[in-house]
């Protein structure tokens, strides 16, 4: 690995850390205290799948530490462990830091008496000491040191404490390792045996029981009355708050860029360029972006906070233990549920999320199922529609809240009857094993969660926007300017497009508009405002009256919203999810089938609603 | 607690008994990915809770609450 240029300077010696340790103890938090860098952490086994890596620099000595995947031992059964047995058996490290729960420390001894006998240069970091003071449990980290033959240092990484010393730790690793005596190859039983011994001499205060705290929570989240209540609540103030929360920034941020844009214009202008070429610019590219960032940007910056929240607050092991049978029923597993939660902030980053998931098989259809439940992209376009053709006659929230449930549950309902189909079909296979640990309650750190969440979330959708949306309103205003025959390109593609869609109960602009809406959700009703009023640049569309009067001059009717509401759940993955779909399974095939299967269902399920409808038109 | 004292499977526990381990039937990798859980012969398994929907239950072994499902627990015979 190359060392950053600005620290060659001073640095006279470097030493490798690798940090090792069970899921769920912390480590990704003693990386992060350790290099400064955000990686992603949560409460949650599984979430490091792949090894992150960064450095920190001490009195002249250059650290580079490499985090590997959590993993409960070096005796290969999953991905996770092969990587980790594999970087520490080839000797790529100095130093080997094995990070425990302080108030689990029987568990975290198994993989800590593996990497002591692979790599004696180790030192056993002991993290959530605070945790472990707070039940009650006290470690004797000189006791512990004095067992397994190597440096203990105690600490609580999420406050920083004990980094100085670890850093310390590995360097008197590194330069005099401790010899040890040789142990005797032992059967996995007797390796159980040895850690309990040594916890019961080092470990003080240990009840081997739940907290009552944490026994009250999870009557409350797991229990039969109240689980799955508490569950919709709890993702019912999720949305809301979503919703609510992102509409005055929405709108603040699209002020701006209109701003922006205007000065952009006058600016372009006063440089002679064609007027032509000014509207490409700012009606076309900027526009589009400026779009998608003030309407994706908002939603996903309250939602993924919160959902970051429930996770390191261990809330979300609970719904996958709740959910379990219900998925196995659909040939799935109880973390394909969490991976459906978080598709709804946002699909791609629910395919991601399906990395918790063991078995191949059962991950793939995760994947695949994913995009049936709808994105924060897609809920603007939803409310506007439900809030044009559904507003009840007294004004109140409940029919259209009413009605956004039902789309869901719909979403959700055809998710689940697709991963059935799948798994008696494509992905054939027997239900995995699996073992889910649930952890110990933790208080977030809410204020450094929410901040470095929004931060991450940010950065994300800024890149993505660019990227995407960029090349897409180019494209776009080329269509929309670019005349063939006499009309615009768009126009006459929709025209061509116009028999499919009646088929669908939709019509040709609807269906060019979710075509060029692939790269993102965002822009799909105002596409098919910009192509029914043949403007050149996308409007906004947000004014319910003004929508309603395009509306009706196009033949719109209850049927047709309908239609075209369920096109909105069940269409291709957008062009940020495709990708990630291609990287996390690695086949085109995969990719492909991810994107067809949604268009398959609402083909199927569009041209039914208008079918029953057109007859139902007659006999009534 | 566990009245008869007689030999059963796992996933027969209730929320609040408790037991020995056995044995341990399941396949190669389950059973390493088990025994490195704790749940290998000689240890003490207690059933702290069910799923509402009836399956997994949740076992507290070596101090951790891991789930495990019905169909896994028949293979861990305890006493």
């Amino acid at each position: 690995m190359k060392k950053p240029k600005n620290l060659s300077r001073g640095i006279e010696k470097e030493i490798r850390i690798t940090l090792a340790g069970a899921p769920n103890v912390g480590k990704s938090t003693v990386f992060n205290a350790l290099t400064g860098m955000r990686q992603h952490t949560g409460n949650w086994t599984g979430k490091t799948v792949e090894s992150a890596k960064g450095h920190v620099v001490r009195d002249n000595t250059l650290f580079t530490v490499t985090d590997l995947p959590g993993t409960y031992s070096l005796a290969s059964r999953s991905a996770e462990e092969e990587v980790a047995k594999k970087y520490i058996a080839e000797n790529r490290t100095d130093v080997t830091v094995v990070v425990c729960d302080a108030s689990g420390l029987e568990r975290s001894l198994t993989l800590a008496l593996q990497i002591i006998k692979l790599s004696p240069r180790c030192v056993i970091f002991l993290n959530l000491c605070d945790e472990a003071k707070r039940r009650g449990i006290f470690v004797d980290a000189n006791v512990l040191s004095e067992k397994l033959g190597v440096h203990v240092v105690s600490g609580a990484a999420r406050s920083r404490r004990g980094i100085e010393e670890l850093i310390a730790a590995c360097r008197e690793a590194a330069e005099s390792p401790l010899v040890m005596g040789e142990f005797s190859e032992e059967s996995p039983e007797e390796l159980i045996k040895r850690c309990g011994e040594i916890c019961r001499a080092a470990v003080s205060g240990r009840k081997d029981e739940i907290p009552s705290r944490d026994r009250r929570l999870d009557r409350l989240f797991s229990g039969k009355a109240f689980a799955f209540p508490v569950m919709a609540l709890l993702l019912a103030f999720v949305f809301w708050l979503t919703l609510k929360g992102a509409n005055y920034p929405s709108e603040a941020l699209w002020s701006l860029f209109v701003k922006i844009e205007n000065l952009l214009k006058n600016a372009l202008s006063s440089f002679r360029l064609s007027a032509g070429a000014v509207s490409f610019i700012c009606d076309g590219v900027f526009r589009t972006t400026a779009w998608i960032v003030a309407v994706m940007l908002p939603p996903m910056a309250i939602f993924f906070p919160l959902f970051t929240l429930l996770e390191d607050f261990g809330y979300l092991p609970r719904v996958a233990f709740n959910l379990d049978r219900v998925c196995r029923a659909c040939g799935g597993c109880g973390k394909q549920a969490l991976c459906m939660c978080q598709g709804l902030g946002c699909n791609a980053v629910g395919v991601t999320g399906c990395r918790i998931i063991d078995s191949r098989r059962e991950r793939l259809c995760a994947i695949l199922t994913n995009s049936f439940i709808p994105c924060n992209g897609r809920f603007p376009a939803l409310i506007a529609l439900i809030s044009v053709f559904f507003m009840g006659s007294s004004g109140s929230g409940i029919f259209p809240a009413l009605i956004m449930t039902s789309l869901i549950a719909l979403a959700v309902g055809v998710s689940f009857a697709a991963s059935k189909i799948l798994s008696a079909t494509l992905l054939k296979g027997k239900p995995s094993s699996f073992a889910l640990e649930l952890p110990p309650y933790r208080t977030p750190k809410i204020a450094q969660v929410a901040v470095r969440s929004v931060f991450d979330r940010t950065v994300f959708v800024l890149g993505r926007a660019v990227a995407v949306a960029a090349p897409a309103g180019a494209v776009i205003w080329l269509l929309a300017n670019i005349e063939i025959g006499g009309e615009p390109c768009l126009t006459a593609i929709s025209s061509f497009l116009d028999p499919l869609g009646k088929i669908m109960g939709l019509d040709g602009a609807i269906l060019l508009a979710f075509i060029l809406g692939i790269p993102a959700n965002e822009i799909i009703l105002p596409l098919i405002i910009m192509i029914y009023t043949a403007s050149g640049t996308l409007p906004s569309a947000d004014d319910p009256t003004l929508l309603q009067k395009i509306f009706s001059e196009n033949g719109w009717d209850v049927t047709k919203a309908v239609c075209t509401m369920v096109f909105f759940l069940f269409h291709s993955p957008c062009s940020t999810t495709l990708l990630t779909v291609k990287k996390e399974t690695g086949s085109i095939k995969y990719t492909a089938l991810s994107a067809s299967l949604p268009v398959f269902a609402g083909f199927i399920l569009c041209s039914a609603i208008n079918l029953i409808s057109k007859c139902a038109a007659l006999i009534f | 607690m566990n009245r008869e004292n007689s030999i059963t499977t796992l996933d027969k526990l209730a929320p609040g008994d408790f037991a020995v381990i056995l044995s341990v039937t399941a396949d190669e990798g389950m059973k390493r990915r088990l025994c490195d859980l704790g749940f290998c012969r000689g240890e003490t398994v207690s059933c702290e809770m069910v799923s509402p929907l009836g399956d997994p239950h949740a076992y507290l072994i070596r101090g951790a609450l891991i789930a495990l499902r019905n169909s896994d627990a028949r293979g861990i015979s305890v006493e």
